[in-house]
């Protein structure tokens, strides 16, 4: 084993890898591929929210010179429905989405046929030119309200979620109070700039099916689509080039997708599909739609005792491929950072008349903070107590840590790792320097303003595995490339991974390139999502760049006759640790040196390269606390908000200056969610919000300022580094806090019970003061 | 339809001589036709400013203007910025202050800024967060983009 190699690039603000291309101009986004020959398809979507397809012509578009193809369900009734990636549960397989509408539409948008053309002007014109009759059906818009028909006899309640620990019931019987709120989330979505895109091209010579514009999950897609098809995942690859945003909805496999790929199959042509923005809005997975009834027995002081909790969570049309997981997520997260004895929630996932969800950033968690974060602040006013010292009663002390949760999500089994939660809210409180914040408020609040703060803690959930795969390779110019099964949505993957990797083996950061999202170079990989990139393909790649290192290493001892442990790996040059002088090498050269044929590689494989896997069964938890600080406009009903605060622990930063940009970034989310953002309905089921001119998202003129402090207080034990992912904190308790500190202005506690929060909503409660 | 023109459009100094439908959208031509991918389309409904290119000097957005009406006209794109090597102040800025993430609205955001700077350099920091109010960001909550044009306003002013 040869010495460390010397820290230094871990935890430095590095500039990113990835931005060169970006501002130049030189990106490689969906849209930017083409193919020789390629097709354009263009959907034809459901204009009704519930109907029975009596009939869809074709011909109209078929008869418009430069229309190659077009179909309805009876021409892909062959494909199977789009399987579940995570949280499967088999009652919910009846309710998955077919790629075009079978005899029913079940939400504007729902595909119900597909139109192939020379140009995308041209398949769009076409598009309209296809005979849809559909005889409308009642529609249901609220998850809360009766259970429907699905079809067949099934009903609108796909399931009941069921998560319980202790004896709740005994724990409200001899309650000193009870604590009771009814809350809802609005409907949001992730919006990444960049729509949708998916280009599907077949090489018949070598009988490979081709996809670009994959992103999040490609291998997951690669192995979905080989099994729809009746291929093999070893002759159909999946390509990730930029990706314009994820925040989970993007990547996940949809039925353009299929379609796409499809298409290249049968019509020898390669396919390319670019949504548009309205059907971005449609038809791209919704989110965080819930009503909860939750309740709290508490003790005399304001310590919880137990809580019980019952949702309805509004899933739309179909179950997608997050089947349950986000109800899951907000039921098995919902306790967060608190000392709860006893807990029960049941979640009913119930289908509407809407776009179909999924996960959106801090999915499930979002919601249930909001919710638990809102019946703390009950509690407090219950008992008479504030905000600040009804969440230090209730908190996990450190003591306790690590804290089996007795309740499984994604699965696994919670175990909060690591954390200090007490510190956090004194780090955060003394960040914003609480004491006379609360003393300014006062003031400006005698002098007739409304103003208020708020306060919201959570616990995040990151590195989900159970696996991650490494290949790093040295060339003989010198290049170090690290093979993984990540996948990038423009978080900064190959920075981070590029900064471990570079740091272990004793390597320039500029001479690591790192690929992610590509089927062909490395068979097995399970993408980004759930904040696990930085904490699973960031071990592994420790794992393999040490393994790298000692090879490099011991090659080099060799070629210089010198002990391995006399050696060690500075900037990719071998420096002599007893500080003698004489020849040196480089990491080029001991790759050379290590070339097929060479006599140092004897019976070996030659080249220099390593390999890693790394497994984890249990997720890590960073956890943080958000303040916020906002004004009310008295004649309008207006939000401003004033201030606002992240501190978040992070276990162990790789990039603090990402880290920053994730957090500040899901503020700015969490805010849109908030206040501004939200898919709305009429009574037909018709969706209002289908531009960016009614859905709201913050612009440079809404985000205020953040503050963002990053502590590293609990590392986690699960990984040598210590590393918790950062990718949902910034977005988790912005909801929680916002409400809070609407609250606080209005000095009406709870009078918040609704996300989000519209100037009509506090123009009312003002006017009621 | 068949009512296509011949036009020129002239991109960082370039003549594109271009066949197109009366209805394409500049931003299509300059994607499509004309090669020039660094112009994204975000919404195709003037809100989003991914497509913001200057044509004579002012920021437009590319997706509400149709091609045959920059016939002639200068246009500049994300791809005219950098001289060679040499990344142009505001792209250095925001690499230097982490001012993008996915990167797909940073080129609007550039041709935003940079044509603004140009025509008034001087501009407040007040109306300066108002002009960049006019495009949306997804990914990085603005800061790090009010802070990179702030720095380049400066070395802008300076050269």
């Amino acid at each position: 084993m040869s010495a460390p190699a010397k820290s230094g690039l871990v935890g430095k603000s590095v500039l990113r890898k990835e931005d060169g291309p970006l501002l130049r101009g030189q990106g490689r986004f969906a849209a930017d591929i083409n193919f020789p020959n390629q097709l354009h398809m263009r959907v034809v979507r459901s204009t009704y929210a519930h109907g029975r397809i009596v009939s869809v012509d074709l011909a109209p578009a078929l008869a418009i010179p430069g229309v190659v193809a077009a179909w309805s369900f009876k021409d892909v009734a062959d494909i199977p429905p789009i399987d579940f990636r995570l949280t499967r549960l088999e009652q919910l397989a009846a309710y998955r989405q077919t790629i075009l509408a079978k005899d029913k539409v079940r939400y504007v948008g729902d595909p119900v046929a597909v139109v192939f053309a020379e140009d995308p002007y041209l398949a769009e014109d076409a598009a309209e030119h296809v005979d849809v009759e559909i005889e409308e059906l009642p529609v249901i818009l609220h998850a809360d309200g009766a259970i429907g028909e699905f079809r067949d006899g099934l009903p609108t309640e796909t399931t009941l979620i069921e998560k319980s620990y202790g004896d709740v019931d005994a724990a409200f019987t001899s309650a000193h109070a009870i604590v009771e709120l009814s809350l809802s989330i609005g409907r949001h979505s992730g919006v990444p700039l960049e729509t949708r895109g998916a280009i599907g091209r077949y090489i018949a010579e070598t009988d490979m099916l081709e996809m670009y514009g994959a992103a999040k999950v490609p291998h997951w897609n690669r192995d979905q689509l080989a099994k729809m098809f009746g291929r093999t995942a070893a002759n159909t690859n999946l390509f990730e080039g930029h990706v314009g945003g994820g925040f989970g909805v993007r990547g996940e496999l949809y039925p353009e997708d299929v379609l796409v790929c499809l298409a290249a199959l049968r019509l020898g042509r390669p396919v390319k599909w670019i949504e548009d923005r309205r059907e971005n809005l449609i038809a791209t997975n919704h989110s965080r739609q819930q009503t909860h009834h939750i309740r709290a027995a508490i003790d005399q002081t304001g310590n919880i005792l137990a809580i019980d909790d019952e949702f309805f969570h509004d899933q739309g049309g179909y179950m997608r491929t997050h089947a349950a997981t986000v109800p899951d997520l907000a039921a098995a997260m919902l306790p967060g950072p608190y000392r709860i004895p006893a807990y029960r929630a049941r979640g009913h996932i119930r289908l509407t008349n809407k776009t179909p969800g999924g996960t959106y950033r801090a999915p499930g968690r979002y919601e249930s903070t909001f919710v638990r974060e809102r019946l703390l602040d009950a509690v407090a006013a219950k008992v008479g107590i504030d905000g600040v010292e009804v969440r230090r009663r209730n908190l996990i002390p450190v003591s306790e840590m690590p804290v089996t949760r007795a309740l499984e999500t994604l699965g696994t089994d919670i175990v909060l790792d690591s954390g200090d939660y007490a510190r956090l809210l004194d780090t955060a409180l003394d960040g914003i320097g609480w004491t006379a914040l609360r003393a300014q408020i006062d003031e400006r609040r005698n002098a007739g303003e409304l103003v208020g703060a708020g306060i919201g803690m959570f616990v995040e959930k990151s590195g989900l595995g159970p696996f991650d795969d490494v290949r790093i390779t040295v060339g003989i110019d010198g290049r170090i490339e690290v093979v993984t099964g990540a996948a990038s949505v423009g978080q900064g993957v190959e920075t981070v991974i590029a900064q471990i990797c570079a740091e272990k083996i004793g390597a320039s950061y500029d001479a690591v390139s790192v690929i992610h999202g590509q089927t062909d170079r490395i068979a097995r990989g399970l993408g980004a999502f759930a904040s696990r990139v930085s904490v699973m393909t960031g071990e592994a790649t420790r794992q393999a760049a040490l393994k790298l290192r000692d090879n490099a290493l011991a090659a080099a001892a060799e070629l210089m006759q010198l002990p391995a442990d006399q050696l060690d790996l500075v900037d990719g040059e071998i420096v002599r640790l007893n500080g003698s002088t004489g020849p040196s090498m480089s990491l080029a050269e001991i790759a050379k040196a290590l070339q097929p044929g060479s006599n140092l590689v004897g019976d070996n494989e030659p080249g220099l390269f390593a390999e890693a896997s790394f497994e984890s069964k249990h997720m890590t938890y960073p956890y943080g606390v958000h303040i916020a600080v906002v004004s009310l406009a008295r004649d309008t009903g207006g939000v401003t908000v004033e201030r606002y605060l992240v501190a978040y622990d992070i276990g162990k930063a790789i990039n603090p200056m990402l880290i920053d940009g994730q957090i500040v970034g899901g503020v700015a989310q969490g805010l849109g969610g908030a206040l501004y953002e939200e898919f709305s309905y009429d009574d037909r089921g018709e969706p209002l919000a289908v531009t960016f001119a009614d859905y709201l998202m913050p612009t440079a003129r809404e985000v205020p300022p953040v503050d963002v402090i990053i502590t590293e207080d609990a590392p986690s034990p699960l990984n040598p580094m210590g590393l918790k992912g950062a990718g949902e904190g910034g977005a988790n308790a912005v909801g929680a806090a916002i409400a809070a500190a609407i609250d606080d202005a209005l000095g009406h506690p709870g009078a918040i019970t609704r996300l989000p929060v519209s100037p009509q909503t506090v123009k009312e409660l003002i006017n009621r003061l | 339809m068949t009512d296509k023109s011949d036009i020129t459009l002239t991109i960082n100094g370039k003549a594109h001589g271009i066949r197109v439908e009366a209805r394409r959208t500049l931003a299509d031509a300059i994607r499509e036709e004309c090669g020039q991918t660094g112009t994204h389309i975000g919404c195709e409904h003037g809100v989003c400013g991914a497509c913001t290119v200057l044509v004579n000097g002012e920021p437009v957005r590319s997706c509400l203007m149709f091609a045959q009406q920059a016939d002639g006209k200068q246009i500049r794109t994300v791809e005219g910025l950098a001289k060679g090597d040499e990344m142009h102040p505001m792209q250095r800025a925001f690499m230097e202050n982490h001012g993008l993430q996915c990167g797909f609205c940073t080129p609007g955001f550039l041709m935003l800024a940079v044509g603004v700077l140009e025509r008034e350099p001087d501009i407040s920091d007040h109306d300066l967060v108002d002009v960049l109010s006019s495009n949306l960001c997804r990914c990085t909550g603005y800061q790090n983009i009010i802070r990179a044009v702030r720095a380049a306003a400066i070395e802008m002013r300076q050269s």
